[in-house]
């Protein structure tokens, strides 16, 4: 990783940010930015307001009945909590993937097909459900069963068919909630070398538990507690270097 | 963003599900409305302007002053009907009038008071419903009807009637409509639901109990279970039928009383109170053990370990924890397998319910009706009047089913706030 | 150094009342099986009395399409005819628009909305069916025969009872579809939403076929219900066997042909009181099997996603 932060295009920005769940405050006053074509990893202990954030950046949280959100998310120059936008749009440019996979109960091609079928995708669909299995690194184990139900894959090959039925649709921004959570070690650390791959072409968002996943996927890593943003910068600096006593304390494994 | 490979077609996909969503309003919204006109037709029927026609005005009747004919007793009505013989008014003779008092074999004074008042509104009177309007018609359309009716019955009243009333309630049943009361299916419905539930709900709870807290996985068991089940599921009408061969048939000497004595042998059938409670009973049995077996397994396991773990035998523990624990359920759902067996009327009516009964019933060996057999056969009448009739009982019939359901309700808050209180 | 003494008995007691209690809930548990034999017994002794008659046998039950006692004509076709027509227009009505108010109900209400219109369902479930038979000719029939006018719609018609015995299978089906869709992981609509749908695109083309088999569940328990329904038909659907596909006349169903003759005074030694037991037979078949499935295929969909 770099030490030093290289300037680099904001894909996503958020400023002045509060969330609350009905009277409860989950994020407090909380900015950052996140650059183009790195991973932002957020880390923190449960319930320290990072899951929350996620979903906020790409209107997840609409869906959570009694949510309010002030505070500006910047996208392509535009507050996607701006009344005339479409948050099924924000979401179609924003992907999410999950903690537990979650495979629609469809075909495989199906599951990989359908976001961009109902998305109005103009280009070839089979050739599109063919290349987004391959960069998940998933054609060889399933190529001869495209057309048998996903959900009799093994949880770590659930997991990567729904990273590639998010990149089917090409976002801009993964956002990715404890994407390996669920997964045996052998499944995390191919998921780990695909976040690598992926981070190319897409602007990826993790939210994690495991701190060594995080220094070792990350480029940016920030620490979250309470609902504040403690501390934000480099991955090598916030593990190696921390500012705050706190994000130390956390690192070092006194608390969390 | 400039999206070149797709083309998302936002305003139409949006579009779309708004002309969906409202789809699912106005399902949602017909389903109500349904509701909404049932009821509606039920009050409608209810209340509303009559055209009645009698060859004598009831002002030539001896009444007594200010008081309805309905009002009147037995023995005032008795002095009516004697005074109009003498007066003359209608066309009752004296021949007739001890005709009907040799088949009564007692005086006029004696009779019940819906014999005396049908023989006043069918022999003297000689009263006669000849069409009936609806509740919204007869208040905003009063001027038309009465013109209407004018004009087709030119001899006919035009009243205004509560076909709902302490009368209807309380009254004989009548083979005329205005003096028809529903107080024997009343009674009928209380009988015959009375035996149900004695009958299904110690069998249903202890099968539940059985099944819930006894029974391990094995074949029989789970065939027990899925027995049950399909019990649930099968047509009310079957269950009229098995009554009609078991009880009514089959063990008719039982069902008849005769085997008690104390009836007369010769008109005994099986077609009796009893036989229509214990058809409902087996009617409801299976929806009683579901319900129950609900209710046990919301109780959470460590109140069983908790009995278990000083020492108690499962009948200790179900009989001192599970149970009191769980009434409060239990009876919600008995009580809603009540409100059904009180509507059923194909099983009733197929095993023989009386369409006409002169006697209230008195014990588990008498003739019954019951109050949706009732609606029946008035809503099958094409003579005007039934109809309404049939609505009145109906309002009847859903007020106690609310009523029964909302002591219910009322009676297990009341449950869970005392056990609140306690804990 | 001994320990003081105790006096401790570990050895199995005998609880006379325990075993007595058990075995008591045992029966009142087998209590369900006798009713089962007893219907099986019942309806299939009389059946069986009913085709060892001259006029009466399998075959001509089954094919003939002729319903006439009184010469001795049992042909069960019309009476079948006319259940399948008034199960067929109330699965029309009940079918989609107890499918949509799942959908509104599991998808779209809120929380307030639900908690009015789940009430409103079950008073619609709890109206006992003879109501709803009176709806149909006092409200229904009327309002049919003043719209398409009365040279169309014969008083006593197959179509008003079914469309009345389909509101009456609304709420059956509205709450069994809410509870499928219900039953769909949380996660599966996020994902969707994640990927851009738009709520009716989750609604229908994720949650729906997630919940697809407790649906169909829902659609087969409601044509059992629809099949077995009697005092719809019976008030509504006409007198006398008819063997006719025109809606709008009038057309005795099994159960409508069952409440009638029984009601009315019959000789239990008569082929007529066998013959209803015949069809009783035949109709508990149907609704059995029906039900049977509708329960196999929910506990299939159970097993999908425990």
């Amino acid at each position: 990783m770099n030490e030093a932060v290289i300037a680099t295009e904001v894909a996503l920005e958020v400023k002045n940010s509060d969330i609350f769940y009905g009277d409860f405050k989950a994020v407090l006053n909380l900015s950052m930015a996140y650059h183009h074509r790195e991973i932002t990893a957020l880390i923190g202990p449960s319930g320290c307001g990072k899951s929350t954030l996620l979903r906020s950046l790409n209107r997840m949280n609409d869906l959570i009945p009694g949510t309010k959100i002030t505070g500006e998310y910047l996208f392509q120059g535009k507050n996607i909590y701006d009344s005339d936008v479409d948050p099924v749009q924000v979401r179609r440019w924003i992907g999410m993937v999950f903690q537990k996979p979650n495979p629609f109960p469809k075909t495989i091609y199906e599951n990989v097909a359908w976001g961009a079928r109902i998305n109005g995708y103009q280009g070839d669909l089979e050739e599109l459900v063919v290349t987004s299995i391959q960069r998940v690194a998933l054609w060889d184990e399933v190529k001869d069963k495209l057309h048998k139900p996903a959900l009799a894959l093994s949880g770590g090959q659930q997991q990567r068919l729904c990273i590639a039925r998010t990149i089917a649709v090409k976002p801009e921004i993964v956002l990715m909630d404890e994407p390996t959570s669920a997964l045996d070690p052998i499944s995390t650390a191919k998921i780990e070398d695909l976040l690598d791959e992926l981070k190319k072409t897409y602007t990826i968002i993790i939210v994690t538990h495991n701190m060594q996943q995080a220094g070792r996927v990350s480029d940016k890593a920030a620490f979250m507690l309470n609902g504040v943003l403690e501390e934000f910068g480099p991955t090598d600096q916030i593990f190696f270097n921390p500012k705050n006593p706190k994000t130390e304390a956390y690192i070092s494994g006194r608390f969390g | 963003m400039n999206d070149l490979e797709f083309q998302p077609r936002q305003v139409a996909r949006k579009s779309l599900g708004n002309l969906w969503k409202a789809i699912f309003i106005a399902a949602t919204l017909l389903g109500v409305l349904s509701l909404a006109t049932l009821l509606y037709t039920i009050v409608d029927e209810t209340f509303g302007l009559v055209a009645l026609e009698f060859t004598t005005p009831p002002e030539e009747l001896a009444l007594v002053p200010n008081k309805a004919i309905e009002d009147h007793t037995s023995v005032e009505l008795a002095a009516v009907v004697r005074q109009a013989l003498e007066d003359g008014v209608g066309t009752l003779t004296p021949g007739i009038v001890s005709n009907y008092e040799t088949l009564q074999a007692k005086p006029l004074e004696q009779w019940p008071k819906a014999d005396i008042l049908d023989m006043i509104y069918t022999d003297i009177l000689e009263i006669e419903v000849q069409e009936t309007f609806g509740l919204v018609e007869s208040l905003f359309q009063k001027d038309r009807i009465t013109i209407a009716v004018a004009e087709e019955y030119p001899d006919a009243t035009l009243i205004f009637r509560s076909w709902m009333s302490g009368d209807f309630l309380t009254g004989d049943q009548s083979s005329l409509v205005l003096n028809a009361g529903i107080r024997s299916a009343i009674f009928g419905t209380l009988w015959t639901i009375i035996i149900a539930i004695l009958f299904a709900f110690p069998i249903g709870v202890g099968a539940a109990i059985y099944l819930q807290e006894y029974a391990g996985d094995t074949r029989l068991n789970r065939f027990i279970q899925t027995n049950i089940y399909n019990l649930a599921g099968v047509p009310s009408i079957i269950y009229g039928m098995l009554g009609l061969a078991l009880f009514v048939r089959a063990l008719e000497p039982l069902t008849s009383g005769e085997m008690f004595g104390g009836v007369d042998p010769v008109t005994a059938n099986g077609r009796t109170i009893l036989s229509a409670g214990l058809t409902l009973g087996i009617l409801i049995l299976p929806v009683i053990i579901i319900n129950a077996q609900e209710a046990f397994k919301a109780i959470p396991n460590s109140l069983r370990y908790s009995a278990y773990g000083v020492g108690a035998t499962r009948w200790q523990m179900i009989w001192h924890h599970l149970l009191p624990a769980s009434f409060d359920r239990v009876l919600t759902g008995t009580v809603f397998a009540v409100s059904r067996a009180i509507g059923e009327t194909a099983p009733v009516v197929v095993i023989g319910a009386s369409t006409f009964l002169t006697l209230d019933p008195t014990g588990p060996f008498s003739k019954f009706t019951v109050l949706p057999m009732q609606i029946y056969t008035w809503t099958a009448r094409p003579e005007a009047g039934f109809k309404n009739a049939a609505g009145a009982a109906i309002l009847i019939l859903l007020i106690l089913l609310v009523a029964l359901n909302l002591s219910a309700i009322l009676y297990r808050n009341h449950l869970r706030k005392t056990k609140e209180a306690s804990s | 150094m001994s320990l003081p003494a105790i006096h401790v008995q570990l050895r199995k007691k005998h609880r006379p009342l325990e075993s007595v209690i058990h075995g008591f809930l045992f029966f009142c548990a087998g209590f369900s099986i006798l009713i089962t034999t007893g219907i099986i017994l019942t309806l299939g002794f009389d059946a069986l009395r009913f085709f060892t008659n001259d006029g009466a046998d399998l075959w001509s039950f089954f094919t003939g399409t002729v319903w006439e006692p009184q010469i001795e004509r049992f042909g069960i076709l019309p009476l079948l005819n006319a259940t399948l027509m008034t199960s067929l227009i109330a699965m029309l009505v009940a079918g989609p628009v107890g499918l949509a108010i799942g959908i509104y109900l599991a998808e779209y209400a809120n929380r307030k909305t639900s908690g009015i219109l789940k009430p409103i369902l079950e008073i619609l479930a709890g109206i006992p069916t003879v109501v709803y038979g009176y709806f149909a000719v006092t409200a229904v029939t009327p309002w049919l025969q003043a719209t398409l006018g009365v040279d169309l719609v014969e008083f006593y018609n197959v179509f008003s009872a079914g469309l009345v015995m389909g509101i009456l299978i609304i709420p059956l089906i509205a709450s069994m579809a809410e509870d499928a869709l219900a039953a769909v992981p949380r996660s599966l609509r996020q994902a969707g939403y994640a990927m851009g749908a738009t709520k009716l695109e989750v609604s229908l083309q994720i949650t729906l076929p997630a919940a697809a088999s407790g649906i169909v569940a829902a659609l087969v328990l409601g044509l059992s219900r629809a099949i077995g329904e009697t005092m719809i038909v019976a008030l509504a659907a006409g007198a006398g066997s008819k063997f006719t596909f025109n809606p709008f006349q009038g057309a005795e169903t099994m159960t409508g042909h069952i409440v009638r003759i029984s009601g009315g005074d019959i000789s239990y030694q008569s082929v007529d009181y066998d013959s209803l037991f015949a069809i009783a037979l035949l109709l508990f078949f149907i609704t059995l099997t029906l039900n049977f499935f509708s329960r196999k295929i929910i506990e299939h969909f159970r097993e999908v996603y425990e």
